[in-house]
């Protein structure tokens, strides 16, 4: 498994009660740590609202652990749970 | 760059951490220290001088791809050479100084528990392997982090009945000067016919002499998210329930080689091996007990439990290995009983006996593992516990192993308390009949025939 090797893309997961917002607040907050979107989708999965987004952060000014806490708890008081995972999880669990 | 991952599969790897206890056991360095064989305090310097500087970044390490990935890692550990591989000068005071030096080193590195404080004696003891099985019950009184494990039979070699039966006397010792504590030194020592050079589990990990100056081996888990495959599918038959957990198990392992090959990059230590083993912890739902009992077992330990724990082993190991290009270590279902909160309901409740996970070790790994005795039970007793479990090892050419704490004081049906992981348990019931002349025979139970490959 070679791909994302060197890549530094995350892939933020908003899971919860669908609301007004959602996007604008996520994407704000990466804006301001200079993180870019490469991609959005939105979606309903078994009941839930799911909002996902595959973000670069090479050029960003925060790093991902910090990225996951801050997304987690103010996504708490939104009740919304919200992940960030480096997307070689994903490509790793589910690719072969 | 499109999202390539369906909503679906990101949505399952999500649950399978948040609810369904998917982590990463353990990452295990495995350090060499033959180099360090001196005089003693020369030797004690160069060994908290080594540990420290190859682990030292282990738990910063561990702690960023936990992060990054999103995926708990649990343990971060050490595995040495077997101690007693670094010289006969060393009496047992020397020895005992030795551990104190690991478990200081474990400390300062901000690991919690460090392997290899064993002797491998499968066919016969050096000088060395005596000191160093007599100092056991001391070293492990008076050190917090540090594990030992000595191999007393390999298909190979037979079984070394000399040294079954010391160590039924040493594991009772330990207990005993750990009373207060409800035996906690002998939770820290492991039997082994059959030992794997690259385990990363404790208290059975060492960094085996056929092992590279320093490895990186990864400990899996995940019975909770198997045990939830198997709820969710009440309509399948056996063989679609292989398939699922097959299909379960790879993604278990895959995460363990993602991990591992990143801890390795980030410590610029060689990779060594995933170990698939499904290992639960005392958590509610992390448990191999439950994933049987969702099979169709009202309790784990009735009749069909063995059958259970063979399609379930088998499953993880054919699913595992696909997902990793190294497996190695014990790699089987673990069924340690004070650790897995349904094997505790399951002892309370009267189903599941000692014959019972006997029997069920035949067919998975590793063996008696986490289980209180009672507090007067012989050392012969327990040597003979021994002799059978490495009996099951030696003849099926795999791993067994006996943890077992004699709860000093307590009888069967009293409860026992070890804390964190290694959980709590009831005390089980031993067999009355004495094995002790045949134990007291000593010598050596020959290799079997089929270990004639050649």
């Amino acid at each position: 498994m070679e791909t994302g090797k060197q890549s530094n893309r995350v892939i933020v997961t908003v899971l919860g009660k669908d609301q007004i917002g959602i996007i604008a607040w996520v994407a704000g907050r990466l804006a301001e740590y200079n993180a870019n979107i490469l991609d959005i989708s939105q979606t309903i999965v078994r009941e839930f609202f799911t909002m996902i987004m595959i973000v670069d952060l090479s050029p960003a000014t925060i790093e991902v652990a910090e990225l996951a806490k801050l997304l987690a708890e103010e996504g708490q008081e939104r009740r919304l749970q919200v992940n960030v995972q480096h997307e070689d999880v994903f490509a790793y669990m589910h690719r072969i | 760059m499109k999202i390539t991952f369906a909503p679906e599969e990101i949505l399952q790897t999500i649950e399978m951490v948040e609810n369904e206890n998917l982590d990463i056991r353990t990452i295990t360095m495995g350090i060499n220290l033959l180099d360090c064989v001196d005089e003693i305090s020369r030797m004690e310097e160069k060994i908290y001088a080594k540990i420290t500087r190859y682990a030292g970044r282990l738990v910063e390490v561990g702690e960023q791809l936990a992060a990054r990935y999103g995926i708990p890692i649990i343990n971060k550990r050490v595995a040495v050479t077997p101690v007693a591989m670094l010289g006969s000068r060393l009496g047992t005071a020397d020895l005992v100084r030795i551990a104190r030096t690991l478990d200081k080193a474990a400390k300062a590195v901000g690991i919690n528990f460090i392997g290899g404080y064993s002797a491998l004696v499968h066919k016969g003891f050096t000088d060395s392997d005596r000191m160093l099985i007599d100092s056991i019950p001391e070293a492990l009184a008076a050190t917090e982090f540090v594990c030992s494990s000595v191999n007393i039979g390999s298909t190979k070699s037979g079984i070394n009945m000399d040294a079954v039966l010391k160590m039924g006397e040493v594991i009772l010792e330990s207990a005993k000067l750990t009373a207060a504590a409800d035996g906690i030194a002998a939770a820290k020592l492991v039997v082994f016919c059959n030992a794997p050079e690259d385990n990363p589990f404790m208290a059975g990990a060492f960094h085996g002499p056929g092992e590279p100056e320093c490895v990186i081996n990864v400990g899996v888990s995940g019975p909770g998210v198997v045990a939830n495959v198997v709820r969710r599918n009440p309509g399948a038959d056996l063989g679609e329930l292989a398939n699922l957990i097959k299909r379960t198990a790879f993604k278990i392992t895959r995460m363990g080689e993602l991990i591992g090959r990143a801890a390795s990059r980030e410590l610029n230590v060689p990779f060594g091996i995933v170990d698939l083993s499904l290992a639960p912890t005392p958590a509610i739902g992390d448990s191999v007990a439950e994933i049987l009992e969702n099979m169709g077992l009202e309790r784990c330990g009735t009749h069909g439990t063995t059958a259970a724990l063979a399609l379930l082993n088998d499953a993880v190991k054919k699913g595992g290995a696909m997902a990793s290009s190294h497996v190695g270590g014990l790699s089987g279902a673990f069924i340690p009983v004070s650790e897995d909160s349904g094997m505790v309901r399951a002892v309370e409740s009267g189903a599941l006996s000692l014959d019972k996970l006997e029997a069920m070790t035949c067919v998975c790994s590793v063996g008696l593992d986490m289980i209180a005795l009672p507090g007067d039970v012989g050392a012969e007793t327990i040597a003979a516990i021994i002799a059978d479990e490495a009996a099951i090892g030696m003849v099926n050419k795999k791993t067994t192993a006996v943890r077992v704490i004699p709860a000093i004081g307590k009888k069967a049906g009293e409860r026992v308390e070890f804390g964190g992981l290694l959980g709590g348990a009831t005390v089980m019931d031993v067999h009355p009949f004495s094995a002790a002349d045949f134990v007291r025979r000593g010598g050596r139970i020959p290799a079997p025939i089929t270990s004639l490959a050649n």
